[in-house]
């Protein structure tokens, strides 16, 4: 193991870029090729070093790897502590995987400010990947927090018309639960005497402190799943947000609610876990039934993909409180698969919307005619969306309503409905855009996908086939760590009814 | 040789998708047809080494889903019942893959269509040599996504798209009960293994678990919601809706999936999971007598429907449903015989109506048909050995499959097998009926085509014709062939292990010894229906229209199909649109924006504007708040002095 502080570099790099890009200096139009050859440049960088995480990951500990760990605010018990673990492994290389996509896929669709722009995805960049680094709850309360403002502004400057109500119902919604979460780290504070993550796992809280606890940072994660009823931030900002936004909304920051969940709410809060767990279910059946009818009725395609998010992030947050080892992958995998799907079905809208200016569905109809390129990666992605057995999406979702049937086989009843649902609106969405008789005039004039956009779906098909045909290469990281957390979580709660049947 | 059988097709799917501009139609063509046939050619051998010399095989691939218990690995498992599927699919495949050079070469996109179809071959055999559930799942989507993009081939019809979403939706009600079968027999066994499984079940036939609620005999609710998934995919009652309106596809398309292989997937799994279904007679019990009810259904159908294709669509749904209730009466042999011997005659039957089609420029009506047996001699008289096989007649493949299924039915001595007995007798006069009456309908009698279309009649090419001839031999021989084999002395030997069934329950071997007028019946009633079709359409044409107007609330019945669709509709496609709209502008819009965010807003703009009207700039109003305020003030602290 070498000494460099891979994460940190990983996690930092990106400002370096920023800063670089900053500097740009001269010609409008020259500014923007260097500020994003630059972006692109070292968000590729990024992603290679993080590759070295993957490469350098021992599978067989539950330990965090990797760790840095500095002082920062001694008294308080408050460190610069950096960690990774089989959990947050991927979501890291997600996050440095999607953003040269990002970036590729602004060539053409942003031409004002792009410095700007490229500016504020690097700078997302750090934030993303610091947060699912962080061991220390300050140092991840800042990244998570301070993942909204670059998104904030990229809605709110780059969005379609009605980009400032939908930047600020993100940011009402967010900021809601983020106080509430602060609450909560200051509480956790003041009993536990520290913010260190690992710490705080062993830590005990009592019962009913734990169920506040709870709540306080159920408010915040599920804003960000988004759970029903606290989703409708989600398809205005997805329809305002430009194309490369969407995408990370999408891919990575709709799986920080998840991740918290895993990082923070089932480990520290076992037992105000477990009793919360059927409402969590409740919660996400309604999910996945109500979105994914009301995904049926949309006209936009970009409103329906996410609704159909909304339903997909049901499926995980069913997983990740089913509590067993499959469906806890599963909702893992499902998070990452989601990321590269979604992310890459918004690409898909966006390669339409550059060439029309329109999300309408209704203006669309038989692109299979002047765009057969365009057409099958339509298709791949619709279909790994839909759960089609061989694709990335598959394996998630089925390990997750394998593993929440043998918690409960009513969650499973329901939740599989999501299987005949997800088809029906996500097929007639195809439908509507690619098949059918090509008779408006705009449209026979497409031209088919270039290569610089093909070279943009490339690496996520590929990534989508590799998921969906040996997901050992991911499952096998995280096997330890989550077997980790969920014998942790059974001895806690072993621990916590032997001690009130000691009580009583 | 047994993982090259399955993967070139595949191979040939993705060379002449992605180099369809280099390969042109005819490289399009060779390369597909070539590997599905050299598939075919190594497939026989497979078939000789494991069915006859009774090796069976198991290669392990590589890893795919682990995740403690869960252990799923990408395999090739080739026992009897997988070799006999293997020579099934990829024989018919490679027929239509040849027969496809004639029927689409008007078509601008041949490539496409012939890598659709070797992928759908290659989706078929991972289906069939699955070692466990979940590549048997993979499979069983695949040959849904497969079907769906053929069904939908001519993308700008609205009616192909429709169907073909039609399709995979149907067919995804179907998967959600398999899906929770799956679920089950790992929530049972920790395993989705079949050996494992298999070896497991003994032990578990009197356990009970509680699923949604109930409690039940394990293996019986296991064996449902996997059967829920058979009726999807094999266009059950209930289920079957999707079928006919698969018929939008391509003609070889019909023939291929869904006549002679995908749709005999369920009987397939059913069959393969016979260890299971053996300690689940209750289970079994539903499948003969949702088997016997399709059966006797969709001939009722048939016998109205005036489309070609939806003819010998239904009628593929009813022999479908003879499988199931074979399977149901313990017969597993003789489904698969039947599966086998069907998949040659009705593929036989669908080119044969693709000739006919191409050759009536692509009328599918059969009342706009008659009085073309001259013209097109070949086709005719392939038909007429399909129609000969379909209705079991003797020495045709179809007499010794379907006899031996009702025979075993009969032979059951069971409540649910005397109802299969019944309908089954009664669907095999219908199935000779409607066969007789596309026979002809469509040959012959006054042509009335018109004289466009009658001047352009043409016997297909050769390489159309070919296809029809070797599917003929099977329809001609594989009864006779296999009948020993697959149902007679060689039974045991030749199954193995692939198939199992306890000694109480044998009723294929009790079959062999019922009385002779079972054995007779089919026949008589096969005759007298090829009778009445002559009565009725050759020597009275006029009795049908009155038929149709006397009885016309049973005719209309009939011609719409049960009303299945209408009903559907009405309770499930609709209200879900209605729903989806309600969640969406009263649920999400009203109700969570309106009280939520918005609401927020709106209620801090109204205090912000309320506050703001205080603010009226009048002197005497700040020291009236002013006065106001210092008086609240001294009051609270004398009091709280004073407490």
């Amino acid at each position: 193991m070498t000494d460099l502080p891979l994460l940190s570099l990983v996690t930092f790099l990106p400002l370096v870029g920023a800063a670089f890009i900053l500097f740009v200096r001269g010609d409008e139009a020259v500014v923007a090729r260097n500020a994003r050859n630059v972006a692109l440049l070292t968000s590729l960088a990024t992603f290679l070093l993080s590759l070295a995480l993957w490469q350098g990951f021992n599978p067989a500990t539950a330990d965090f790897q990797f760790v840095e760990k500095v002082q920062w605010l001694p008294d308080w018990g408050i460190n610069y502590h950096m960690g990774i673990d089989g959990i947050s492994l991927f979501f890291v290389l997600l996050s440095t995987f999607l953003t040269p996509i990002c970036i590729l896929s602004t060539w053409g669709a942003v031409e004002k400010r792009v410095k700007e722009y490229m500016l504020a995805f690097l700078v997302l960049e750090t934030f993303m990947v610091g947060m699912f680094c962080a061991l220390d709850y300050v140092i991840f309360y800042i990244f998570f927090e301070a993942v909204l403002i670059p998104m904030f502004i990229i809605i709110g400057v780059w969005g379609g018309p009605r980009r400032v109500y939908a930047a600020f119902k993100f940011f009402l919604y967010t900021l809601f639960g983020s106080v509430l979460m602060l609450v909560a780290l200051l509480a956790m504070l003041y009993v536990a005497g520290t913010t260190d993550i690992p710490t705080l796992m062993q830590t005990r809280f009592p019962y009913e402190m734990q169920l506040w606890l709870w709540l306080a940072m159920f408010a915040s994660f599920a804003v960000k799943v988004p759970m029903w009823p606290v989703h409708t931030w989600l398809p205005d900002a997805h329809v305002e947000a430009p194309t490369a936004g969407s995408v990370i909304l999408a891919g990575v920051l709709l799986k920080m609610g998840g991740y918290g969940f895993i990082r923070f709410s089932i480990p520290m809060l076992p037992e105000a876990t477990e009793f919360f767990a059927p409402m969590v279910f409740t919660l996400s059946i309604i999910a996945v039934i109500y979105t994914s009818l009301v995904a049926l009725v949309q006209d936009d395609m970009k409103k329906l993909i996410a609704y159909s998010s909304v339903a997909h992030m049901g499926f995980v947050t069913i997983g990740v409180f089913a509590l067993n080892q499959q469906a806890i992958e599963g909702a893992i995998f499902q998070m990452l698969s989601h990321g590269v799907v979604s992310g890459a079905l918004f690409l898909c809208v966006g390669v339409v919307y550059d060439r029309l200016h329109t999300r309408e569905i209704a203006r669309y109809g038989g692109l299979s005619n002047t765009m057969p390129k365009y057409a099958t990666i339509f298709l791949f992605f619709t279909m790994a969306s839909v759960g089609l057995p061989g694709t990335a999406g598959f394996v998630g979702e089925f390990m997750v309503l394998l593993g929440a049937f043998q918690t409960s086989t009513w969650v499973g009843l329901f939740a599989a409905t999501g299987l005949i649902l997800g088809a029906t609106y996500a097929l007639l969405l195809y439908r509507r855009i690619c098949f059918g008789k090509l008779d408006k005039e705009d449209l026979k004039a497409l031209l088919d996908m270039s290569p610089r956009e093909i070279a943009m779906f490339v690496p996520l098909i590929l990534m989508v086939l590799w998921m969906g045909i040996y997901p050992s290469s991911f499952l096998d990281p995280m096997h330890a760590s989550v077997v980790h957390l969920i014998e942790n979580y059974q001895s806690a709660l072993a621990a916590a009814n032997g001690g009130s049947v000691a009580a009583n | 040789m047994y993982v090259a059988a399955i993967f070139l097709p595949l191979l040939a799917a993705m060379i002449a998708g992605f180099f369809r501009h280099i390969l042109g139609d005819r490289g399009a063509q060779l390369v597909t047809t070539g590997s599905v046939m050299a598939s075919a050619a190594m497939s026989i051998m497979i078939f000789i080494e494991v069915g006859l010399n009774g090796q069976p095989q198991t290669i392990q691939l590589f890893k795919w889903i682990s995740s403690g218990d869960l252990q799923v690995s990408w395999s090739v498992h080739v026992d009897t019942l997988t070799a006999v599927m293997l020579v099934v699919v990829t024989s018919v495949s490679s027929m239509v893959h040849l027969y496809s050079w004639g029927y689409m070469h008007h078509d601008k996109s041949v490539p496409r269509f012939m890598a659709y179809l070797s992928l759908f071959t290659f989706m078929m055999l991972m289906l069939v040599t699955s070692d466990n559930l979940v590549q048997l799942f993979f499979g069983w989507e695949g040959v849904g996504l497969a079907s769906y993009l053929l069904i939908g081939f001519w993308y700008e019809k609205p009616s192909a798209n429709a169907a073909a979403i039609k399709a995979f939706v149907v067919n995804r009600v179907g998967d959600f009960g398999f899906a929770l079968g799956i679920f089950g027999v790992y929530f049972l066994f920790g395993s989705v293994e079949f050996k494992e499984i298999f070896a497991a079940v003994p032990e578990y036939a009197d356990a009970t678990v509680t699923f949604f609620g109930i409690q039940a005999h394990a293996l019986t609710i296991i064996g449902l919601l996997l059967f829920v998934g058979a009726m999807g995919k094999s266009a059950q009652l209930g289920l079957h809706t999707w079928l006919p309106d698969a018929m939008e596809g391509p003609t070889p398309v019909s023939a291929l999936i869904h006549a002679a292989t995908m749709v005999t997937a369920g009987v397939f799994m059913v069959s393969r999971m016979s260890p299971l279904y053996e300690y689940a007679p209750d289970a079994l019990a539903v499948v003969a007598v949702v088997g016997a009810t399709t059966a006797f259904f969709a001939a009722t159908v048939g016998c109205t429907q005036n489309d070609i294709k939806r003819v010998i669509a239904y009628s593929t749904c009813s022999q479908l449903g003879y499988m199931f209730f074979a399977i149901g009466v313990h017969a597993y042999q003789a489904a698969v015989f039947h599966l086998m011997t069907h998949a040659f005659f009705k593929a036989l039957l669908f080119l044969g109506a693709g000739s006919v089609i191409h050759a009536m420029s692509d009328e599918q009506d059969i009342r706009k048909m008659g009085g073309i047996w001259k013209h097109i001699p070949v086709t005719y008289t392939m038909m007429w050995v399909g129609s000969l096989a379909l209705a079991g007649i003797p020495f045709f493949a179809g007499y010794y499959s379907k006899d031996m299924i009702l025979e075993a039915a009969y032979a059951a001595h069971s409540g649910p097998g005397m109802y299969a007995f019944v309908l089954g007798i009664a669907a095999a006069g219908m199935t000779a009926f409607y066969s007789w009456r596309l026979l002809i309908l469509t040959f012959h009698g006054k042509p009335r085509a018109n004289e466009h279309v009658m001047g352009h009649i043409h016997e297909s090419p050769p390489v159309m014709l070919i296809p029809l001839l070797v599917l003929a031999v099977g329809a001609l021989f594989s009864g006779y062939v296999g009948y020993d084999l697959f149902v007679g002395e060689g039974r045991e030997a030749f199954w193995g292990e692939a198939i199992k069934v306890l000694d109480a329950t044998d009723s294929v071997a009790h079959a062999h010894h019922v009385p002779s007028w079972v054995k007779l019946l089919p026949l008589y009633m096969s005759v007298g229906g090829i009778a009445l079709a002559y009565v009725l359409y050759l020597f009275a044409p006029g009795i049908p229209g009155v038929i149709a107007r006397v009885f016309r609330p049973v005719y209309l019945f009939l011609l719409n199909k049960w009303y299945f669709d209408e009903l559907y509709d009405r309770i499930f496609v609709r209200p879900a649109f209605v729903l989806g709209r309600h969640f969406w502008k009263g649920g999400d819009g009203a109700l969570i924006d309106g009280v939520g965010p918005d609401g927020i807003a709106a209620a801090t703009r109204d205090i912000a504007r309320r506050v703001s009207r205080a603010q009226s700039g009048y002197l005497y109003h700040y020291t009236f708040a002013m006065i106001l305020g210092v008086a609240v003030f001294v009051t609270w602290f004398l009091m709280s002095k004073a407490g």
